[in-house]
């Protein structure tokens, strides 16, 4: 049995109408003057979207700013990689849009498991964001007149997702990181590069700074601070092989949760139905192939499994265009969470196509036949290209082979309205924290999220926080620095004390499988308690035999690999532990218990309309269960249906 | 396409640290799949290197999808190696045969300094930055997006040019480590851009002070960075900042 907290969190939503409430609550804060704001200096870990938007904004506010990342430029953050589009309630193309219908469609998109109030204010400064990123000189698709394009996006009724090519992600950060160079040059920003954060220094309750490893030179730092902003993005690669770029980790999450911090809904995680499928045991990472192509292409498996026929030489009448068969309405165009299970279970009837037989088609025949090649490929040019150059196959002769892969996880650290975790002091922003998206993302949103959280929301909830807390200054050597500072020299001891027999890597991948195989787009209860105890014993072994060379006084992949590898082995357990407890199925997270007759998601919204988050005790230790009650006064909760 | 199975000789640059001496060693790996890209060929050379108890090879990676710019690699002389428009986490070794000897080496320029084995230290590129290459607008002052139209032809101009990765294959394929094609880059996106235009004078100088501050080379016209770069940045792009130097010069009497 979970152990549950007897009170209920408290999210700090303001009371009032949920489309005032926002502009009300920045009235009602704390402000700092601007004579004061050059006293107080502010850790911000991450440069993303999240992160660079906030160490920038904060610094133009006066605050002093320390900006951290682990690659080797803040350009590099893992937002760079995003390809389609932000959403914005603009309504720029006249087509009934609105404020209250993107915050209409992201409630219901995440399956009722987001807090309204938050999800309000995320439509209602999207606007802003697009304001902003132009003004930066970020370079969005225009039409000839000169006026912003806007394209429909992951089956949305409007067009309301702004884009720079297959690139927006890019071109976002590029603004945020150039706003942030831009405050490193005036001086108001200290920047960090290829550092790790290892641990978090909590003071008398209050988070007031970190321990990071200089990732070139090895030697662990001490940062204070009057706050700390953690946007360190998701954590995906718990799966090893996901769309995440190789670095993403739970590390910086993870620690702050071993010091107090709840962790949020972490089965929620989202799966992609559209990328490359795995080709071999030395694959590294999975290729995502947007969205925008189930417009045209058409996702089939032969109906005869034995059928091994080339493609092409499949007539119509021996094909299974499951998706349409089963969701007449919205056909190929169903959510994320729909297409990607329906592929699963095909490829678990044994339909599956191609060598591995964890593949199915998406076809562009019909499409190219219609509209000719030339149209497809204006459409499509440089997904197509990059597919052949993966795959050297050509997908405008033959169909793409796609399988669904990791892509996004709505789960993360616990925060209140301020995005306040309830350690105070800790800010979650962007992907790290849960907020948002429910138990389901939609296409373009997140992009909003982290932009909104940097942009708009921290530089009016920190000042809250700044001027109410009492904050004594911390020296280096406060005990608490001293004893977080050998908290996390042990851990890198303890990697290299192993010198054991297996790489780092063998042991992600195991985790990864043990992950995928049970908490992956299905899930159910014995599968699910399986899984922990593989986990568990997968942690032993790790422990025992781990092979980590060189020392940690240098530049060390192995070593930087190990300990995150490490960390998504014991936040691996926690996530099956939610998903045990949530006994429903709701957005991304499918438990084969609770199906209807058709094979689809089956809420419970009686039992289960609330945030699960997490209190950690110790490592193997059942955490303690904080629940914060959710409600739907705006947008009341149906089934989510695309017959 | 089925895979094919490749024995190879790998030429690696060795250094452990920025001052230690370098040097190449020799690896043997069997049985390469041609499905694998370039780095996952690299992820099992380590992996095999690890249960002998060698250290791994380190290598800047991060997204494996061609856009973070961290992957950076001389691949028989090449940056990135020999695939026009492709980063090397997008090479995959269908592109070398059976018994090849690939030599595979660090960015060479002395703004670059190597930190360890393949790895780089490129943060002049950001101190670059730093220097001018924004747009001077704080958030929550900007005007509705659609305020100032910006014509077709010039948002296009402007992200083929902003569609730079930030990688160094530029300075590591050119003979004097010049930084032209990166900065000018930069440049010319916000200097096309209305949003940009204010501050064109200003940008150019200081970011090319910077530049060669850093001890980045001069631009001799060989083009050989446009042939290197992932991107496809164009040098048309370092003919409009030379432009665009020269205007500041003559505006600012610098
Ligand atoms: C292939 C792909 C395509 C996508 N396309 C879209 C799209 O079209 N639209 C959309 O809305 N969303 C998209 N997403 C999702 C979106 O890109 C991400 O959710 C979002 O960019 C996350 O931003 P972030 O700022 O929270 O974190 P990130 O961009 O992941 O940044 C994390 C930062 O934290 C730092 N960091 C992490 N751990 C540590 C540590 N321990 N110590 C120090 N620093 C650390 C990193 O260095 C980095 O700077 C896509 C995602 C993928 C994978
Ligand atoms: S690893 Fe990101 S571009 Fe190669």
């Amino acid at each position: 049995m979970v152990r549950v907290a007897s009170e209920t969190l408290n999210s700090r939503v303001p009371e009032g109408p949920v489309d005032e409430v926002w502009d009300k609550h920045r009235f009602n804060m704390k402000l700092v003057n601007p004579a004061n704001k050059r006293k107080f200096t502010v850790i911000v870990v991450g440069t993303g979207l999240a992160g660079g938007a906030a160490a920038a904004s904060l610094a133009e506010l006066g605050y002093n700013v320390k900006s951290f990342c682990f690659q080797d430029s803040p350009r590099r953050a893992h937002s760079i990689a995003a390809q389609g589009g932000i959403n914005a309630a603009k309504n720029y193309p006249n087509d009934g849009d609105s404020i209250w219908r993107l915050f209409y469609d992201t409630v219901k998109g995440g399956d009722y498991r987001a807090r309204e109030a938050n999800v309000y204010r995320l439509a209602q400064v999207s606007n802003n964001i697009i304001d902003q990123c132009v003004s930066q000189g970020v370079p969005f698709a225009r039409e000839y007149g000169g006026t912003l394009a806007n394209r429909s996006f992951g089956g949305a009724q409007v067009s309301r997702t702004f884009y720079c090519r297959g690139q927006t992600g890019q071109q976002l950060l590029l603004g945020a990181y150039q706003a942030l160079m831009r405050q490193v040059h005036i001086g108001k920003v200290e920047l960090f590069a290829r550092r790790e954060m290892l641990e978090l220094i909590v003071v008398d309750g209050v988070a007031r700074g970190i321990i990071v490893r200089n990732l070139t030179t090895g030697e662990l730092e001490t940062h204070t601070a009057d706050a700390v902003v953690l946007c360190t993005g998701g954590y995906g690669n718990v799966y090893y092989l996901s769309t995440n770029a190789k670095g993403c980790n739970v590390t910086a999450a993870w620690r702050c949760h071993k010091r107090g911090a709840y962790f949020a809904n972490p089965c929620y995680t989202q799966i992609h139905p559209t990328c490359i499928p795995v080709s071999g045991d030395y694959q590294s990472k999975l290729t995502l192939m947007s969205e925008s192509l189930r417009n045209d292409g058409r996702v089939w498996v032969p109906k005869d499994p034995e059928d091994k026929r080339n493609p092409a030489e499949i007539p119509n009448e021996d094909r299974d265009y499951y998706l349409e068969r089963r969701y007449p309405a919205f056909g190929n165009l169903v959510p994320r969470d729909v297409a990607s299970r329906a592929s699963k279970e095909r490829c678990d009837a044994g339909y599956g196509v191609g060598e591995t037989q964890l593949a199915v088609y998406l076809d562009f025949r019909d499409a190219i036949q219609r509209d000719g090649e030339d149209a497809i490929r204006k459409k499509y040019g440089n997904l197509f290209h990059m597919y052949e150059k993966i795959t050297a196959e050509n997908p405008y002769q033959v169909p793409m082979k796609i399988y669904p892969a990791v892509h996004y996880t709505m789960g993360g650290l616990w925060v209140d309205y301020h995005l306040m975790s309830n350690l105070p002091g800790l800010f979650v922003l962007g992907e790290a924290n849960f907020s948002d998206h429910g138990a389901n993302r939609l296409g373009a949103s997140a992009l909003m999220q982290g932009l909104s959280d940097g942009y708009f929301v921290i530089p009016y909830t920190i000042g809250d926080h700044l001027a109410k807390a009492v904050l004594p200054k911390i020296p280096a050597d406060h005990p608490a620095c001293v004893e977080a500072l050998e908290s996390a020299q042990s851990r890198i001891d303890q990697l290299l004390a192993v010198k054991g027999t297996r790489t780092v890597d063998s042991f992600h991948r195991a985790l990864g499988q043990i992950m995928w195989d049970h908490c992956g787009m299905a899930r159910n209860k014995a599968g699910l308690e399986l899984a922990i105890s593989q986990i568990r014993e997968l942690r032993d072994q790790f422990w025992k035999d781990v092979r980590v060379l060189g020392s940690g006084e240098s530049l060390n992949q192995s070593l930087e690999k190990a300990g995150r590898v490490a960390d998504f082995l014991e936040f691996g357990e926690l996530m099956c532990i939610d998903a045990l407890n949530r006994e429903e199925s709701c957005g991304g997270h499918f438990r084969e218990e609770h199906q209807t007759e058709e094979g689809e998601a089956k809420r419970n919204d009686e039992e289960f309309s609330y945030v699960a988050a997490w209190e950690f005790h110790d490592v193997g230790d059942e955490p303690t269960l904080h629940k914060e009650p959710l409600s739907f006064p705006n947008v009341p909760p149906t089934t989510r249906s695309y017959k | 396409m089925s895979s094919e199975s490749l024995n190879l000789t790998l030429r690696i640059w060795r250094q452990d640290g920025p001052n230690a001496k370098g040097g190449f060693r020799d690896y043997k790996l069997n049985g390469v799949s041609t499905h694998m890209s370039f780095l996952e060929m690299l992820d099992v050379l380590n992996e095999q290197l690890i249960e002998a108890g060698e250290e791994s090879v380190a290598f800047d990676h991060d997204c494996r999808e061609g856009i973070c710019g961290a992957c950076s690699l001389m691949i028989d002389g090449k940056a990135h190696g020999p695939d026009q428009a492709t980063t090397t986490c997008q090479l995959h070794m269908r592109r070398f045969h059976d018994g090849d000897t690939i030599t595979i080496e660090p960015w060479r320029a002395s703004a670059f300094p190597v930190l360890r084995d393949l790895v780089v230290d490129r943060s002049a590129f950001d101190r670059i930055i730093q220097a001018g290459g924004y747009v001077s607008v704080n958030t929550g002052n900007a005007p509705d997006g659609n305020a100032i139209p910006v014509p077709g032809t010039v948002q296009e101009t402007a992200m083929d040019a902003a569609a730079c990765i930030g990688c160094g294959a530029c300075v590591a394929a050119c003979k004097n480590a010049s930084a032209m094609l990166f900065v000018s880059a930069k440049v010319s996106q916000l200097a096309v851009l209305p949003q940009g235009k204010a501050e064109r004078g200003e940008r150019v100088l200081s970011m090319v002070a910077q530049m060669d501050e850093e001890g980045f080379g001069h631009c001799t016209n060989t083009s050989e960075c446009e042939a290197a770069c992932p991107a496809e940045i164009s040098v048309d792009n370092i003919a409009r900042l030379n432009r665009e130097y020269v205007r500041a010069s003559l505006v600012s009497g610098k």
